[in-house]
């Protein structure tokens, strides 16, 4: 038994799950929902297990960092927080119907992740400049954010969908535009605090490392301009005539420029960040 | 009242800020694609002749630097000012007043109300009140008049400034940046072992820096994992101020040394293809000796010779080192040892201790900033205040008694927050039923 298993398990179940909560919209039979809820935290656990299993065997193989520190890594647990931050609003808002959105993203991360090459996938030491305890605080908080983000996309699709389709039956068991705009609006603040953390912890970092807390590096740039495009979305609720239907598509437009912070920079421009490539 | 401006409108306006924001991102997302302070090669090669014309004529290539983005971002810190200045006395006039002075219609217009007619007199109920509120963690004020008595209750009215606090700590943030770019240095050296230099080389000015004291790598020593890789690497500096030692500390990346307001970063290496060597014979003289390689060490006052005459290296990191070493009697002793190891080598009655390395230059990044905690108190603001502005709000209660008949009073319970209205209606909720229950003891 070793986290590669565990993790292979993993995204197969998210595979059920999306499926599960598909036929929740589909049949609207509320005992399916619940067994959606169920494989979804039977799955979140078994990730949690490998994600752990992995540390240990970092250690085992004397090099002992955290699992977050190249490509494959990063993804694993970029799908581990997006179920995360959905179990927690699942659980808050009592609305399974959002599981249809929100878990596959999860999934997609975990078979995307499957399909890296194999050095990937080995545990491999870090050069000097990771090795520091700065590494945990910074990844982390970033990712909750990323995960926040990815959520608030989903649920603006999801409004998008059915106030465009208003008369499918499909999309009437989904909640109503009310409150997914609400969940939308909070989703996107927490997402912005933690990524504001994430880009403070950043900074901190490249200051003890570097000397410098801001180089314009592309990812810290990258970081910023989604930084900016999300001030933009909630200072925009304060001008006249802003609906909730262009909130959603900022909170797509927004996730976009998650999408290339996280991956775009790394596999179409260079700079200090580049630990990370496929 | 204070007359109002088209001027001071427009600085103050939600939209500017949206502008400014917007065109920062756009401006921000072309820095990223266009190379910055690229060589004029590279501009020629992706964008022709007239694309670099283009780029060098609206500092594309320069954007954070340029002009025009340094005015975007002054531009926002006016907006900053310019809309807390503009809000900030009516939320304190909005604080300040006197609760206990609304109008039941007033009142009656608040989002959460509760009536009903309780048995008893505004008196005797009256005593109560505040001390329930308090359970509940509400400290009231009361006013009482012929007709009724209203008290008044709030939490955590400053989190209405809490959006302020924000502004505010991104102005910090801005003010310690400007002042270490004005008061302070980024520069960087590549300094090989056993060589000092009293100057650092900045990107960003011609000359270079004066330190003001001597800085001198001693020591660079690096490992490597299997596979090649950098695991960790070191500097011994020392630094001297006309020939007094100033301190003595090793380096290594994240853990930098300070000293007088500059601090120097273990940031990369060079290896040289030369070599440091250590000789010490048994009677107590000792040397240091600098040469490269396949070339002869000569030490004259002891008849010793050596040299390096052969290596193992991996990518340009030597591995192993083959020794040639005479000591002028008999055949002179070859011999293979690791890089960066040191050897005891006996030759007939006596025995000499022997050492050998790679030379390193060690890349350093020096820094002085006299603005980084200025920023980082800022960014500390800016995350309290944004978890104050998004999560607590500021609520409000109101509760008018009125006796209507000799043992009937009228009870009115009144609320308002200023955000998440759904977690507040169940709190106003549970107050007015442990308001309303609790009569006698």
């Amino acid at each position: 038994m070793d986290s590669s298993i565990l993790l292979g398990i993993t995204t197969f179940t998210y595979l059920s799950s999306s499926l599960l909560y598909l036929c929740l919209l589909l049949f609207k039979k509320e005992r399916i929902g619940k067994v959606a809820t169920v494989f979804t935290v039977a799955a979140f656990i078994i990730q949690t297990a490998g994600i752990a299993l992995r540390w240990h065997e970092s250690y085992r193989l004397e090099i002992g960092h955290a699992p977050l520190t190249n490509m494959y890594e990063s993804i694993v647990f970029f799908a581990w927080t997006i179920i995360l931050i959905y179990l927690l609003i699942e659980r808050k808002f009592k609305i399974q119907t959002i599981g249809a959105f929100a878990v596959p993203i999860a999934f997609l991360a975990m078979a995307y992740a499957s399909l890296s090459d194999d050095s990937s996938k080995n545990i491999a030491p870090l050069i000097p400049a990771l090795q520091s305890n700065w590494l945990i605080t910074h990844v982390v908080t970033c990712f909750i954010g990323y995960a926040s983000f990815a959520i608030s996309a989903g649920l603006g699709i999801m409004y998008l969908l059915k106030q465009h389709f208003n008369t499918s039956t499909l999309l009437h068991s989904l909640p109503s535009l009310k409150i997914l705009d609400d969940i939308i609006h909070k989703s996107i603040i927490v997402g912005f605090l933690w990524l504001t953390c994430g880009i403070v912890t950043g900074s901190v970092w490249a200051n003890t490392a570097w000397g410098s807390y801001w180089s314009w590096d592309v990812k810290e740039t990258w970081s910023l301009i989604t930084w900016f495009i999300y001030a933009i979305t909630l200072h925009i609720r304060y001008t006249i005539g802003w609906s909730g239907k262009r909130i959603a598509w900022l909170s797509i437009l927004g996730f976009i420029s998650v999408l290339f912070t996280y991956f775009g920079v790394n596999f179409w421009l260079v700079g200090l960040h580049s630990y990370a490539s496929i | 009242m204070e007359k109002k401006n088209i001027i001071w409108n427009f600085f103050s306006s939600v939209n500017l800020a949206l502008f400014t924001l917007i065109c920062l991102a756009v401006s921000s997302i072309i820095g990223t694609l266009i190379p910055q302070k690229d060589s004029l090669e590279t501009y020629i090669s992706l964008f022709g002749i007239k694309g670099t014309q283009f780029i060098r004529l609206f500092a594309f290539d320069e954007m954070y630097s340029s002009v025009w983005f340094i005015f975007l971002l002054f531009l926002l810190a006016v907006n900053l000012i310019v809309c807390s200045l503009d809000r900030i006395p009516r939320v304190i006039k909005f604080l300040n007043k006197d609760n206990l002075t609304l109008t039941p219609e007033t009142l009656h217009r608040m989002p959460f109300q509760d009536h009903c007619i309780m048995e008893g007199t505004a008196g005797e109920y009256g005593q109560e009140i505040v001390s329930q509120l308090k359970d509940k963690g509400w400290s009231a004020k009361k006013r009482t008049s012929d007709e009724m008595t209203i008290f008044f209750a709030q939490r955590q009215p400053w989190s209405r400034l809490a959006v302020y606090l924000v502004h505010l700590s991104v102005l910090i943030i801005f003010a310690g940046a400007v002042y270490g770019k004005v008061a302070g240095f980024k520069a960087s050296i590549l300094l090989p072992e056993q060589q000092s230099s009293t100057v650092v080389y900045s990107r960003d000015t011609p000359d270079p820096i004066e330190l003001g004291f001597s800085l001198r790598c001693d020591a660079f020593t690096i490992e490597f994992y299997d596979n090649g890789m950098p695991k960790s690497y070191r500097s011994t500096l020392t630094l001297e101020d006309k020939g007094q030692l100033l301190t003595q500390q090793d380096i290594e990346v994240n853990h930098p040394l300070k000293y007088k307001g500059i601090t120097f970063f273990q940031s990369s290496f060079r290896p040289y293809h030369d070599f440091l060597f250590t000789l010490s014979t048994e009677d107590g003289q000792t040397k240091i000796f600098r040469q490269e390689y396949r070339k002869m060490v000569d030490w004259q006052e002891t008849g010793l010779r050596f040299g390096i005459v052969n290596l193992e290296s991996v990518d340009e990191h030597a591995t192993r080192l083959k020794i040639w070493f005479s000591d002028g009697h008999g055949e002179p002793a070859i011999f293979w040892i690791d890089n960066n190891s040191q050897t005891t080598i006996d030759r007939g009655g006596t025995s000499y201790i022997f050492s050998a390395k790679q030379r390193y230059a060690t890349g350093l990044q020096v820094v002085r900033d006299p603005g980084v905690w200025l920023v980082y108190i800022g960014c500390a603001l800016l995350l309290i205040g944004l978890y104050i502005t998004f999560f607590l709000s500021h609520k409000r209660i109101w509760l008018i008694l009125q006796q209507n008949r000799k043992s009937h009073i009228s009870f009115s319970l009144h609320g308002d927050t200023s955000k998440n209205m759904i977690g507040f209606e169940r709190q106003f909720n549970d107050l007015a039923a442990k308001l309303k229950t609790k009569t006698h003891e």
